[in-house]
């Protein structure tokens, strides 16, 4: 069995069994977190986080100090920033636009002034889940944790203020406080996801596998379940296809991510394409 | 019949604009109240009042012989601003529930019971297959009457409706009238119901509450639609045209509810249109 022994193969080096933990960690965050950031149409809001994160990171490097937590804490503040000023803001695409646009240049200052950083600018901006070491691994599933925790939390009135926040507000839910917090779990579960496929990538896990659970699934505990495992799946499947490729693992995580997103966007349409062929069929026969 | 909804001397005011001022009436309980007036007279700020979301800034508002508290859950409320996620194939029991204990933390777990209620809701809006299929597929009717039957969940005791009939045809209307007027008489409900067109609600309604120029006017029908009591609403000339039982409410020819029908739905159309059938 050829395949077998070069699977384990593959699991012989550290390195590998690294990157598939911590991917199997921030897939399984980034594809729930993102469910929701997805269902309430706020996936620009999660882009502009991720960038807001890279001048967190590289200001964290010129400081001395690990670009997760820059990233952390920059995505952090902007993430509550955002949820406070959410009336005025955070549907705003050209705001969160000239935001971003500046958070990047920020970015590429404090890269400026940090050139030994530089080399690390790459791993920042596509990830470089090959370089994940045990450390790494544990802060993922302590952030992790952290973070399906804080969702579960407030799962409920979430959905109801995603859903109808109008009725919401009438029924005495603190919509405010639900969408600040809910932009804090974003900036938690973007942090963790840049560290696998980088900032300019993380719509691969958080946007793609939810989007395309959505398509083809009616209930919401479904629809979560699958979100999770496509984005599992395609991460674990995009370092197989690296691993043997020698292409970059980001650019497999995201070619599979549009892959199943658009497979997903085709299936209702043919389903409907069926039916309507069996309806035009049985008017054949009937005439 | 005990009083449900009063207001007393009552000013209301909404960013700076004074919506209503100085306004009093008693609605009683079990009636069905028919809400009128102009774009913009303060039906949904009203309705927002007694929610409790909306203080009165003068006077006293008072729901259940209390001042309204947010959250009261025997207050059913169908809000006229309604979004629609295009994208998300939720299903119409996933919606309702949503709803149910959704201020409550912790994870969307949603017991038998829950499901129960919940079917048997859609049963008596004649809605029960709209359960399993996602509201994105629904026509506008069908979502009209999945959030009808929604706020009806809890076994409310007032029933704020603010516009159920837009977006819904001729025919879907009148089903929506009357699916409201059975299921309120038989559980007693005090309902305030407000619409652009005063004639499809005429055979329904107790009484007609008029909103407009900050003032309100609640009586039947015969003493508030008249050409006085409206001029002064409506702060225009206005006439009311009474033929084979309709009544038209006209300014300079212009029959003035129809007008302000279609403008509202030039305006806002889109975002209840989406899924006609």
């Amino acid at each position: 069995m050829v395949t077998t022994t070069i699977i384990i193969d593959m699991f012989e080096y550290e390195f590998m069994n690294n990157a598939f933990a911590a991917a199997g960690i921030v897939a399984v965050v980034s594809g729930i977190v993102g469910y929701f950031l997805v269902m309430r149409g706020q996936t620009f809001a999660g882009h502009a986080l991720s960038h807001i994160g890279f001048a967190g990171a590289t200001g964290a490097g010129l400081i001395g100090l690990a670009p997760l937590w820059g990233l952390l804490g920059f995505t952090l503040a902007a993430g509550i920033v955002m949820g406070l000023l959410s009336d005025r803001i955070s549907n705003r695409d050209v705001a969160i636009g000239v935001v971003l646009a500046l958070a990047l240049g920020f970015g590429l200052l404090f890269l400026h002034y940090y050139t030994s950083f530089a080399t690390q600018a790459t791993a920042l901006l596509f990830g470089n889940v090959l370089a994940v070491d045990r450390a790494m691994i544990a802060t993922l599933a302590v952030l992790g944790a952290i973070t399906l925790a804080a969702l579960g939390l407030i799962m409920r009135p979430l959905i109801f203020v995603s859903l109808q926040p109008e009725l919401a507000e009438a029924k005495g839910v603190p919509l405010r406080f639900i969408s600040t917090a809910f932009l804090a779990i974003v900036a938690l579960a973007v942090s963790e996801c840049a560290q696998i496929v980088g900032v300019l990538l993380v719509f691969t896990l958080m946007v793609g596998p939810p989007a395309a659970a959505q398509r083809v699934t009616n209930g919401l505990w479904n629809g979560l379940v699958l979100s999770a495992g496509l984005a599992l799946s395609e991460a674990w499947l995009g370092l197989v296809i690296a691993y043997y490729t020698d292409w970059p693992v980001s650019f497999c995580i995201a070619v599979l991510s549009a892959l199943g997103y658009f497979a997903c966007l085709a299936a209702p349409a043919l389903r409907a394409d069926r039916t309507q062929d069996t309806h035009a069929a049985h008017e054949v026969a009937e005439s | 019949m005990t009083a449900i909804i009063e207001l007393d001397h009552a000013t209301i005011r909404i960013g700076g604009r004074t919506v209503l001022a100085d306004a009093s009436f008693t609605i009683k309980t079990g009636e069905f109240i028919g809400v009128l007036g102009p774009n913009g007279a303060g039906k949904t700020t009203l309705m927002r009042a007694i929610l409790g979301l909306l203080p009165p800034s003068a006077g006293r508002v008072c729901v259940f012989g209390r001042a309204p508290q947010r959250g009261d859950q025997a207050i059913g409320y169908l809000p006229q601003l309604r979004t629609v996620l295009p994208d998300l194939r939720v299903r119409g029991l996933d919606f309702i529930a949503s709803s149910m204990h959704g201020e409550r933390w912790g994870l969307s777990w949603h017991a038998h019971a829950d499901r129960r209620i919940i079917d048997e809701t859609l049963a008596a809006v004649g809605a029960r297959e709209l359960s399993q299929r996602p509201m994105c597929d629904m026509s506008g009717g069908e979502r009209q009457r999945l959030l009808l039957a929604q706020s009806l969940i809890g076994s409310p005791k007032l029933l704020l409706l603010d516009e159920p009939l837009i977006s819904l045809d001729a025919r879907h209307q009148e089903v929506a009238i009357d699916v409201v007027r059975k299921v309120c008489r038989e559980r007693g409900i005090t309902v305030l119901f407000s619409a652009h067109e005063l004639n499809q609600l005429l055979g329904t309604l107790d009484r007609v509450l008029y909103l407009g120029n900050r003032q309100a006017v609640l009586g039947h029908v015969d003493d508030v639609v008249t050409a006085p009591v409206l001029s002064r609403l409506y702060g225009a000339d206005i006439n009311v045209v009474r033929a084979d039982g309709h009544i038209f409410v006209m300014s300079h020819g212009l029959d003035v509810e129809r007008a302000d029908h279609m403008h509202d739905h030039a305006g806002d159309g889109d975002g209840h249109d989406h899924h006609h059938h």
